[in-house]
């Protein structure tokens, strides 16, 4: 156990001091911010992959290292769509998958966003639209926010967030 | 060892069985060599390879006109050996490999639910990348299938898929997926257990099929190397350069010794970053919270030494045809050595700490093991393969440039465990620390791209490069015009899938989380 204390105190808080910690704070700040007026303080995502290359979410798990930690600003994962306020969805939307999505998207209760996280979520990417995929998240389930990037970083998920909390509430 | 000293006596073995060999060609998917074979005789000529010991290593087919090719590779002593043959494209029959490959089985439903190709005596008849998405008759990989489909109606989800069963009281059947309940990538798993006790694992994949193949047709050189890097964005950089390095020896042409070393570099810069991810990753499936943040805060700080010195986070789309698409920024030797001197300091502090800890190891021993023989038949490589014996790798056993101008050890372990999968992921890291080392060491000075040609005809080229998940190969054909006629990328996830489904067997339900990413599969590298 002391090797493990040592190591804990020897890392320090790096979500303090990181190499872009001003950005990431103030980022994460005003996410924050906007969480507690739209969602009474607390953010659930439910993330489903509908056809991704698997890099977006490799991102994605990112925001929940030391360095983004977003968990403290009331954002976190949850398992099922029925706890989540925003469905995080990535990938062209294989044909596969469509029936899948929709199902997730039906099951998440009122106020629901969904961000189109990544080019291939957005029109399809490098995969376009073909006999295996839909083309982008915006042909099977309504899209609230585009989120482009190959793919997005941990800063630009971030301000993805940010700006969605920023638009009108969808009815 | 000389290369393919086995050759005459496997050709002689063939001969014995009366298997005529129509063409021998040691060029034209150089360095792997080419046997053309008679259909009639593909059942024969697989048994005589099984009888060799070689290893199944990979499938595809490929339209000529009104002809397929199929295409099939087996190693033996780091030497690749394809296997050819034809069949019409009217009555595609030829006899399956899975009884004397298991490692066979799905390549070959994928082949035929994207190219028709009848597989005679295959043991499951099922589809496998097929769902819902085309009709059970047409075959989306075939010349006069439309890139579009034959419609744009929504098509129904997959629900009839035949599970194999077990019946019997107090057994309970499980299903998983596709959406799972972690950021995970699509796939279905379906349980049989008694109480705790998993009876049986069947995957069922194709989520994620997204028509790799078909949009690959008609691209230029650049264009199929972006679409490589997509292939399973964790492996960007080995699809890349697996797909470049089989594009480079179809056009003939030379990458500088430059490009070679920096696309090494980043080859191994994303076998650490993806190493790091997975081993906090497989402690905190235990709980182990504390080894889950500083491997994660290692990987962040690999990740974001890729953005400075190499330009993406991930490395995608940094390897291009001929070369690598940047040089080295001015200041590299500050950005890297620091970041690489740290890494290796700090690896060796987390892991005596994971030493340390009964209770984790308590979890990672003897959990999800896989035999050595097992291992074997399945024909599993990486980091799966080499915690279960399989002693193979192709930067050591295969030598492409720059790894054959280097020294270098490859791990190798034999318990089969979690814990050795974990182990030989740390044992990798270290590995690639010091290839890093001898890299930078020895880096040439000189151009980082050579032109790509004006003019490529008709040819085809083969390349295989270890990823971080292990073997990756890649094929591509250019047709007249020089653009994309095929191309095949065959990711390490199509034979370390089925190794997970058998290392489950007898483990509790909840070890399966462990079990799993301690495989971690690429569902994407292997869905296309």
């Amino acid at each position: 156990m002391s090797k493990i204390f040592s190591k804990i105190w020897q890392i320090g808080t790096l979500t303090e001091a990181p190499p872009v910690g001003d950005e990431i704070e103030t980022l994460g700040k005003e996410v924050k911010r906007a969480i507690e007026q739209r969602l009474s303080r607390s953010l659930a995502i439910r993330q489903v992959d509908a056809g991704s290359c698997n890099a977006c979410e490799l991102e994605i798990h990112a925001l929940v290292n030391p360095y983004y930690d977003i968990s403290r600003f009331g954002i976190h994962f949850v398992a099922s769509p029925r706890h989540a306020d925003l469905l995080l969805v990535t990938g062209p939307v294989s044909r596969h998958m469509e029936t899948a999505l929709r199902r997730t998207w039906r099951a998440m209760a009122n106020p629901r966003f969904v961000i189109a996280s990544g080019n291939c979520a957005c029109n399809g990417g490098e995969f376009g639209s073909n006999y295996a995929t839909c083309g982008g998240v915006s042909r099977v389930i309504p899209v609230d926010l585009h989120l482009p990037g190959c793919p997005p970083t941990p800063n630009d998920l971030m301000r993805g967030i940010l700006a969605l909390m920023r638009k009108e509430r969808p009815q | 060892m000389s290369r393919f000293d086995w050759l005459p006596g496997f050709i002689a073995s063939l001969a014995e069985e009366r298997v005529a060999i129509l063409h021998s060609d040691p060029n034209r998917l150089a360095p792997a060599h080419c046997l053309l074979l008679d259909a009639e005789d593909w059942d024969e000529g697989t048994r005589v390879a099984s009888a060799s010991g070689f290893r199944w290593a990979g499938l595809w087919g490929d339209q000529i006109g009104d002809r397929l090719r199929i295409y099939t590779v087996f190693v033996h002593n780091g030497d690749y050996l394809v296997l050819m043959t034809e069949v019409p494209l009217q009555a595609p029959v030829l006899a399956s490999q899975t009884p004397y490959f298991p490692a066979a089985n799905r390549l070959e439903r994928h082949l035929h639910d994207l190219l028709g190709v009848d597989f005679q005596d295959h043991p499951d008849t099922r589809r496998w990348t097929r769902h819902c998405a085309w009709a059970e008759d047409v075959y989306p990989l075939r010349s006069d299938f439309p890139v579009g489909g034959d419609s744009s109606k929504r098509r129904s989800s997959d629900v009839d898929y035949p599970f194999g069963r077990i019946l019997g009281n107090g057994v309970n059947e499980i299903p998983l997926g596709p959406v799972h309940g972690d950021i995970t990538e699509p796939g279905h798993f379906r349980f049989q257990a008694a109480g705790e006790e998993v009876l049986s694992l069947e995957a069922r994949l194709g989520y994620t099929h997204k028509g790799i193949e078909k949009i690959a047709v008609g691209r230029d050189a650049s264009g199929l190397a972006r679409l490589a890097g997509r292939v399973s964005g964790d492996s960007t950089v080995a699809h890349t350069w697996a797909a470049c390095m089989a594009m480079e020896r179809a056009a003939g042409v030379d990458v500088p010794p430059r490009a070679l070393h920096l696309r090494a570099l980043f080859a191994e810069c994303e076998r650490i970053a993806n190493h790091l991810g997975d081993i906090g990753g497989i402690c905190n499936t235990v709980g182990f919270a504390f080894a889950q943040q500083q491997f994660g805060r290692l990987r962040e700080q690999m990740l974001r030494t890729n953005l400075t010195a190499f330009g993406h986070r991930l490395l995608m789309d940094v390897i291009v045809p001929g070369g690598v698409c940047r040089d080295l920024p001015v200041q590299w030797e500050s950005i890297i050595t620091p970041q690489l001197s740290t890494l290796s300091r700090e690896l060796e502090d987390l892991l005596d700490i994971i030493d340390d800890h009964s209770s984790l190891k308590d979890r990672l021993d003897d959990t999800g093991s896989l035999k050595a023989e097992l291992a074997q038949m399945l024909g599993v490589t990486g980091y799966v393969g080499k915690a279960s014996g399989q002693d193979f790798d192709v930067r050591r056993d295969h030598g492409y440039a720059p790894y054959d101008g280097l020294e270098m050890q490859s791990p190798c372990r034999t318990q089969g465990d979690v814990a050795a999968r974990l182990q030989i992921r740390a044992d990798e890291i270290r590995v690639s620390l010091n290839l890093i080392d001898k890299l930078i060491y020895s880096l040439p000075i000189g151009p980082i791209a050579a032109d790509w040609p004006q003019s490529v005809h008709s040819s085809v080229g083969l390349a295989v490069v270890e990823g971080w998940r292990g073997e990756i190969m890649s094929f591509i054909r250019f047709d007249e015009d020089g653009r994309v006629a095929r191309f095949f990328p065959r990711d390490p996830s199509w034979f370390s899938l089925p190794a997970l489904e058998h290392l489950v067997l007898g483990n509790n339900l909840p070890d399966f989380a462990i079990c799993h990413k301690s495989v971690n599969i690429s569902y994407s590298g292997q869905d296309l």
